[in-house]
């Protein structure tokens, strides 16, 4: 796939070097808080990366998926309060308890299709919910604090909030390239086929279920990464992390950038969390000129038109915003070529 | 979020400003639970907190007082994030608040970090008071385990034998209870804790109580979940059968819909409306006028969090950079509490006195009143567990 | 003895109740193939309206029929709306679109009647207790919530044996696509039969209100329960749920009434509190996973009626 230059390409490297650059805006500005939401966004965007490959290329609806943030991330936090606070410890256990946890529920789930697969992936991600939150030793519901963030030797200072937000967004962009590797080898082929129909990649002769499992646990294993960063992050762990509201967040994310697309996961946590800041704002301005007294209020009611906004993309807009990037780039395109 | 608009905005263009220098007003960051069944409480603390700025003419130090309220919806994650936001963003001078000791002690440490003030007005977590004390730390209110001390000394000293515990089960429900059998002497029949906040339907929990014949029942349910029990307490037919004893059940604010079933609970704490010292009289009257109900004892505890900010920010004459100087001004508790004599222990904690309560009906209404002093000048008990600086 | 059928009558009162909120997802789940998130949110909307007309007409019985009323023109409302333009669609979008309304309906909810929460008091003619069996004293309020939904269960009962629409609806469950090529209204019987699963959701919400609470988002944790509880009884089968529910209601109360007591012999009094409301919910997604191994089409299928 060779990147084309045209609209949304543009704003794809623009994007990207945003991201870069952002810790430079903050020393200038001294804006931390900047900081903190990006590195959020970051995270959350590695793990709408790793949903985005089951769910945008392989078609399959895990709705359990914000399990594995809470996995990763507890794992981390664990290991830290029994005094394990070696990165180089903790990140590969963290590693480890997912991608044994997604294949523990990948074999069990995998064989059921359509509206039980959906409630089969649910009720494990419940089930390590109910697990956190029954263990007394670490927090229950009032969660778990780390006292410090994994530890590298002193290669890396994860306690600064600059290098760790590199850190975060080095994994981000491993994580996209490593997609990018595997949807444009045979297992991606595979995977695409099982999508629109399976029982026709069977007839072929292929495997489908071990690749499923495959794409299961690659994608529940990147996500534990992505856990246990976010516990470094708020050096905090708490059994809401997994509940499954959360999981209906990170599907949101997937869809409402562009199911099976490259960065389409990352415009989907920058949009999701930017109406988080932006549409209080955006409806405040609106609302003004009608009420100004309670405009700013009016604000703080902004899911009122992000349900119904996620109704209509789902409607009218299923590419996402990768989508809609692309039929702008068209247009532009078919404008260029009709005046060329 | 007008700020993170702007500040969003120049994003894409590299703006570059240079940090806040002078003092232009003072910043307070007030972080409690506005929604959801215990958004009462949090209304409490944010009306009194309000009158008390009033009450000082919404200036400190000479400094126009500058507040942001923030939503924890009774989640430590929020309260942890909401509270970064204050400190990072909006760099307030104080924060102030936390009705929940899992909020408070998810949210400690950014405060604390950044080497900015927290007043706590209500969350008792007694960690904060102890190991995890610091000189940034101060509260007006107590630790969980204080007041159900005074509950289990004053049934020691009426003779109850045994007693049957109920409460929830987070960081606060553990120490309240925890604290009550470090004084109770008689037997404990029976401990339950309940799932908290979600868990309000207490059936289990009253008919294994009922089942097991205790002389007495202490249980501590904040906010709405107190108003459940009691309701349901009445309706298993255990009110009249079994004394119920309590703390921080019965409030101004659930008293009105608990109650017949709140009549003759007794319970335990620092400070009842009732009070005749001048400060509170004020406060009491002054909030009935302008509220027009009466003040809950998580106000009492918000209205003392505001005067002590204004105490030390009027004495160190609103020069709130040399931080040593505002802790010593802070240290000396140079306000008049509601609650009488006011002074702090080494660990920023207060010493103060503990009374006993009962609701009686007079006429239509319900209010909550002094029954007997319990103890006097109780020092704060995890003083020694604190290692400052 | 008194103790274990105290909460068995507890176990039965949760079951029934969350009976009445599966019923109506597993008929819209049935007939319609749509997965509604908002069903929640219409047992949310069932409670507020409750404690609004209670608090209007001064009577709870008359609160609770309004709110009925209430959640069912709301419920057909959203279906006309939104619901027809999910039907034949993938789960995933109706995850989504559904998603999406959780959230309009949890924020309207905050606009109309503030952050704060309500509160509806149990009707004061049934504020006492009983004594059922000697020595055995049971809140008539909760023997009134047996009663009911015992009664609005053999109503469905009734209303989907015996009854012409019940005929049709069994029929669309088993084969829709029959039920439209034989000439009914099919778009009038989607948004009745709607409206049924969102009055039957209303009136769960309007139910549990005194004994638990109406807020926002109330819908959310017993949302999952009423999924699961779906899928062990059958997609469509109101039989199905029945069974379902009572089992999923028993697991639930008995285990919180007797976990505590065999783990804190292991694990001591607040670990044992804390890990045993969590087992009881594990064994309830465990068994789901049991019966969907042995019996993947769930305990009653809705072929088999």
């Amino acid at each position: 796939m060779r990147p084309s230059i045209n609209l949304r390409s543009l704003v794809i490297a623009a994007l990207v070097l945003g991201l870069t650059l952002l810790p430079v805006y903050v020393a200038l500005s001294g804006d931390r808080f900047m900081l903190t939401l990006f590195t959020r966004i970051v995270i959350m965007a590695m793990a709408a990366v790793s949903l985005n490959l089951i769910l945008g290329y392989a078609g399959m609806m895990s709705f359990g998926h914000a399990a594995y943030l809470g996995i990763g991330g507890y794992t981390t936090a664990i290991l830290c309060f029994e005094g394990v606070t070696s990165g180089f410890v903790q990140w590969p256990a963290a590693l480890a308890t997912s991608a044994l946890f997604a294949l523990i529920v990948g074999a069990l789930s995998l064989r059921t299709r359509g509206v039980y697969f959906i409630m089969i992936t649910l009720a494990f991600a419940q089930m390590a919910y109910y697990m956190a939150s029954g263990a007394a030793r670490y927090g229950g519901d009032d969660g778990l604090s780390l006292d410090t963030r994994s530890q590298f030797a002193g290669l890396v200072k994860l306690n600064d909030k600059a290098t760790f937000y590199y850190v975060c967004l080095i994994l981000l962009f491993g994580s996209i390239a490593l997609i990018w590797r595997l949807t444009n080898s045979r297992f991606g082929m595979v995977l695409q086929g099982v999508r629109s129909n399976e029982a026709r990649m069977r007839a072929i002769g292929f495997p489908t279920f071990r690749y499923k499992l495959a794409a299961f646990v690659i994608a529940g294993t990147m996500c534990g990464l992505a856990g246990a960063l976010i516990a470094n992050h708020t050096d905090f762990v708490s059994p809401s992390m997994m509940f499954w509201t959360r999981s209906g967040d990170l599907i949101v994310m997937v869809v409402l950038g562009g199911m099976g697309t490259l960065f389409g996961p990352v415009f989907g946590a920058l949009a999701l969390l930017f109406l988080e800041q932006f549409l209080p704002a955006v409806i405040s301005t609106a609302v003004r000129p009608f009420d100004a007294a309670d405009a700013a209020k009016a604000g703080e009611y902004w899911q009122i038109v992000l349900g119904p906004l996620l109704l209509v993309i789902v409607l009218f807009a299923r590419g996402g915003i990768d989508g809609l990037l692309s039929s702008l780039s068209n247009l532009v395109q078919r404008g260029k070529q009709g005046n060329g | 979020m007008r700020s993170t608009l702007l500040a969003a905005g120049a994003a894409l263009i590299l703006a570059a400003a240079p940090a806040a220098a002078q003092q232009k007003s003072v910043k307070i960051g007030f972080v409690s639970t506005f929604s959801g069944p215990v958004a009462s409480i949090g209304n409490d603390m944010r009306n009194a907190f309000e009158l008390a700025l009033d009450h000082m003419g919404r200036k400190m130090g000479g400094l126009p007082v500058e507040v942001v309220y923030e939503d924890d919806t009774l989640k430590p994650e929020v309260g942890k994030q909401k509270s970064e936001k204050l400190v990072e963003s909006d760099k307030v001078d104080f924060v102030a608040g936390f009705i929940w000791s899992n909020v408070v002690y998810a949210s400690y440490k950014p405060i604390v970090d950044a080497k900015t003030f927290l007043i706590i007005a209500n969350a008792g977590e007694t960690r904060l008071a102890g190991e995890n004390c610091s000189p940034f730390i101060f509260s007006t209110s107590w630790t969980n385990d204080q007041n159900p001390i005074a509950v289990a000394d004053y049934m020691n000293a009426k003779g109850v034998k045994s007693v049957y515990l109920i409460g929830p089960n987070y960081a606060a429900g553990k120490e309240n209870l925890g604290g009550f059998k470090s004084a109770y002497k008689g037997k404990v029949l029976g401990e339950d804790y309940t799932t908290w906040p979600s868990q309000l339907d207490f059936s289990a929990e009253l008919a294994k109580a009922k089942a097991a014949k205790p002389d007495a029942v202490y249980m501590f349910y904040p906010g709405a979940a107190g108003v459940q029990f009691l309701n349901q307490y009445a309706q298993a037919g255990l009110k009249d059968a079994i004394p119920l004893y309590t703390t921080f059940s019965i409030d101004s604010l659930s008293l009105p819909r608990q109650k017949d079933a709140a009549v003759g609970v007794i319970s335990a704490l620092q400070w009842t409306a009732d009070f005749p010292n001048d400060a509170n009289k004020k406060f009491v009257a002054d909030f009935k006028t302008k509220y027009k109900s009466e003040p809950s004892f998580y106000a009492a505890q918000s209205y003392d969090a505001a005067m002590l900010i204004g105490s030390a920010v009027n004495a160190v004459k609103g020069n709130l950079a040399d931080k040593a100087t505002v802790q010593k001004a802070l240290e000396k508790a140079d306000f008049k509490s509601v609650r009488g004599d006011f002074k702090f222990g080494p660990n920023h904690y207060p010493t103060q006195n503990f009374y006993m309560q009962h609701v009686v009906k007079e006429g239509d209404t319900y209010t909550q009143k002094t029954l007997a002093t319990a103890e006097k000048n109780v020092p704060n008990p995890h003083a020694a567990q604190c290692h400052m600086k | 003895m008194t103790l274990f059928i105290e909460q068995c009558l507890n176990g039965l009162q949760f079951g029934l109740l969350l009976f009445l909120l599966a019923a109506g997802l597993t008929l819209v789940f049935g007939i319609m193939d749509l997965v509604n998130l908002a069903h929640g949110s219409l047992y949310m909307l069932g409670a507020y309206f409750a404690a609004t007309f209670a608090a209007w007409t001064g009577s709870f019985v008359l609160g609770a029929v309004l709110a009925i009323a209430g959640t069912l023109v709301v419920g057909m409302v959203v279906e006309v709306i939104a619901m027809r333009r999910l039907y034949g669609r993938d789960h995933l979008d109706h995850v989504l679109g559904t998603f999406g309304l959780i959230l309009f309906f949890d924020e309207l909810v905050r606009l109309v009647w503030g952050p704060g929460g309500k509160s509806l008091a149990v009707p004061s003619w049934l504020a006492h207790s009983i004594q059922i069996l000697p020595g055995i004293q049971y809140p008539a309020y909760r023997l009134a919530i047996i009663v009911v939904t015992l009664a609005v269960a053999a109503f469905l009962y009734v209303l989907v044996m015996r009854t012409r629409i019940g005929m049709l609806i069994r029929a669309g469950a088993s084969n829709r696509e029959m039920v439209g090529a034989l000439g009914v209204n099919i778009k009038l019987l989607y948004t009745l039969i709607f409206g049924l699963g969102a009055a039957l959701a209303g009136l769960a919400g309007l139910i549990q209100a005194p004994i638990l609470t109406v807020q926002i988002g109330m819908g959310e944790n017993i949302l999952i329960l009423a999924f699961v509880i779906t899928v062990i009884g059958g997609i469509g089968s109101i039989r199905g749920a029945f069974v379902a529910a009572l089992l999923v209601g028993f697991i639930d109360t008995l285990g919180r009434s007797f976990f505590p007591e065999l783990l804190v012999n292991l694990l001591g009094r607040q670990a044992g509190a804390t890990a045993a409301p969590a087992l009881s919910s594990m064994l309830i997604y465990i068994l789901m996973a049991a019966v969907l191994v042995v019996k993947p089409q769930g305990l009653f299928p809705a072929g088999s009626r």
